[in-house]
């Protein structure tokens, strides 16, 4: 990846960081954690590996993403605002009564979502389903399928896995985002996932560990996936709950952050400031 | 429009039907799926694996993720068919079909097969009196529970013709033949099978058949009775039950399903909907768990023969 384009991920990256605090502090409250693990990898996928039409968001020959840990919604949100797909004047509609932006993705509320998600699991069978038709259509599309570590509790996504393994689903690139903590703690106390990429090994996946702050890293751990042939690829994306913003990485329970504490306000504040700063140095 | 069978002979099994008009479709429609959870050698599915193995997959034993795949498919322009037993069709992938069905507005067609005692020799564990109860509260999905082979063809080829949530109840193997070959229906409209002044008599599924003996038996009683044969249960058709229950003395339901949440209380619903001070009296399961036995025996112990109707009724 050469310089410019790094920048330029790397300033999408922190747009959509940004843009995904402010959301969710507009509210009052939300899923700060898990939306912020995800951020570089989103920016990679929309800045530069999906295929897609932001002004023809069902475009038939689009790359599909399918967010199975829905409650990272805002970052998705985020996204698809400053890829173009709507005003980013709606991200401070998120959560609000009447919105298009309800916390879990809804594909036929939010223009660029192409699949519901939000009950746990689901979202790996759904994404194993749409790279299946894409197959059967001959089309040479990805779905790319965003997994939490904490979602790997529910057995569907065992299910699935197997069906993707066993139909050799090579268009379908699982991400699973192994940020470590779930909502009730870290995840080795709640159920301890073990070893996740010696699981997806043993289920038949190619699967490679990505630093999951390193957009070039990201990057060149999807190309690879996109040359293995004949057979399931999976990236295990080694990330931090609250990844880019220290003050959230710290925080023990940031699952869900209520900004009611002036506390935590001012330090929000406080990032957002740097965050705009280092966006104005870059450009 | 429909025309009555007139022998009443036991037709095809009901699985054969619905795997003869799915092959007949999936001819003219490469378009169509058929998924299957590791049942295709006990529906017959497996016969659509060798005659259009492109349009056929087997998931193995994983219902949640059959009712996701499907989703999937949905989502890119198929119309998917799934099967399964009525039990792990429905209460197990109860929030499959909610989330990644209807209300993300795919399309995923669903036949549960072998219905309540129908269960037979797999028993109480397979057994579903539920199944109805538990979709009939998502909202725009289409529940059937097909009377007799020619019925479910028709309703096997309607589906595939309509966008959404439908699912269809039945035996796998042969029932009695209620419909002529060529008879047409309606989605969401009951079928007046026989005319009376005294009882209004409705009945879903293979216990149409049932229904129709008792009214014949009432009849040497001197009891007259309407017979509908409301195989629609989601949308039901009140505007039939509003105009055939004028000048009835009782209405009377009958299903192979639990009196809780099914036809019975679908028809109780329009009746206080309505204010219609009339007896209504709900044939079907009590709140009871199934067990295992023949489905002859099992009929009889849960009282859906014709004769333990008709020792309820009067």
């Amino acid at each position: 990846m050469n310089k410019n384009e790094l920048q330029k991920l790397e300033i999408l990256a922190t747009k959509i960081r940004i843009d995904t605090v402010e959301s969710i502090k507009s509210i009052g409250a939300g899923h700060i954690g898990g939306s912020l693990s995800i951020i570089e990898l989103l920016a990679v996928l929309y800045g530069s590996k999906m295929k897609y039409d932001s002004k023809n968001p069902s475009w038939d020959d689009r790359d599909r993403l399918v967010l199975s840990k829905g409650h990272a919604g805002v970052a998705l949100y985020s996204t698809l605002a400053e890829c173009g797909f709507f005003d980013k004047k709606e991200l401070m509609t998120v959560n609000n009564g009447g919105t298009n932006l309800p916390s879990h993705p809804d594909r036929n509320k939010t223009l660029g979502i192409d699949a519901t998600t939000g009950s746990l699991g689901q979202g790996t069978s759904i994404a194993a389903g749409i790279a299946t038709g894409l197959k059967l259509e001959g089309k040479d599309n990805y779905v790319y399928l965003i997994v939490g570590d904490g979602e790997l509790n529910e057995g569907q996504c065992w299910e699935a896995f197997q069906y993707i393994a066993h139909f050799k689903l090579n268009n379908c690139i699982v991400i699973i985002d192994e940020n470590k903590k779930q909502l009730d703690g870290p995840s080795k106390d709640i159920i301890n996932p073990f070893n996740i990429q010696e699981k997806m090994r043993a289920f038949g996946f190619e699967t490679i560990s990505v630093k999951g702050n390193d957009i070039e890293a990201i990057s060149e751990g999807i190309d690879y996936c996109k040359s293995i042939e004949d057979k399931a690829v999976c990236i295990v994306l080694d990330t931090i709950k609250g990844q880019g913003i220290r003050y959230f990485e710290e925080m023990a329970g940031n699952h869900s952050v209520k900004f009611t504490d002036d506390n935590v306000n001012n330090e929000t504040e406080k990032i957002l400031r740097e965050m705009k700063n280092s966006l104005k140095e870059w450009e | 429009m429909f025309t009555l069978d007139s022998d009443n002979d036991f037709g095809m099994e009901l699985r054969a039907a619905v795997v003869e008009e799915l092959q007949d479709l999936m001819k003219e429609n490469s378009k169509i799926i058929a998924l299957e959870a590791d049942l295709g050698s006990a529906s017959k599915w497996i016969d659509i694996s060798k005659s259009t193995p492109k349009q056929f997959i087997n998931v193995g034993i994983s219902e949640a993720n059959m009712v996701g795949v499907a989703a999937g498919l949905s989502l890119t322009g198929f119309t998917p068919f799934i099967h399964t037993f009525g039990p792990f069709a429905t209460r197990r992938v109860l929030d499959q079909i909610y989330m990644s069905g209807a209300y993300s507005k795919n399309t995923i067609n669903i036949y549960g097969s072998d219905p309540g005692f129908t269960a037979g020799h797999n028993g109480g564990t397979h057994t579903t009196w539920e199944d109805i109860a538990v979709l009939r509260s998502i909202p725009d999905v289409v529940i059937c529970d097909a009377a007799d082979a020619v019925q479910m063809k028709w309703i096997i080829k309607e589906f595939s013709m309509l966008k959404g949530i439908h699912y269809v109840r039945g035996n796998r193997k042969a029932v009695k033949n209620i419909y002529e070959d060529g008879s047409n229906f309606e989605l969401g409209k009951g079928n007046l099978l026989r005319e009376g002044e005294d009882y209004l008599i409705i009945a879903t599924g293979q216990l149409v058949s049932e229904a129709l003996e008792v009214s014949q038996l009432l009849l040497e009683k001197g009891i007259t009775s309407d017979v509908i044969d409301m195989f629609t249960i989601k949308p039901l058709d009140r505007e039939l039950i509003l105009e055939r229950v004028i000048g009835k003395k009782k209405i009377i339901t009958i299903e192979n399903h639990s009196i809780i949440g099914g036809l019975g209380s679908a028809v109780a619903e329009v009746i206080a909907d309505n204010g219609i001070g009339i007896s209504l009296q709900r044939i079907g399961v009590d709140s009871r768990f199934g067990q295992v036995g023949t489905p002859k025996y099992l009929q009889k112990e849960f009282g859906l023969t014709t004769e333990k109707i008709l020792d309820q009724i009067i």
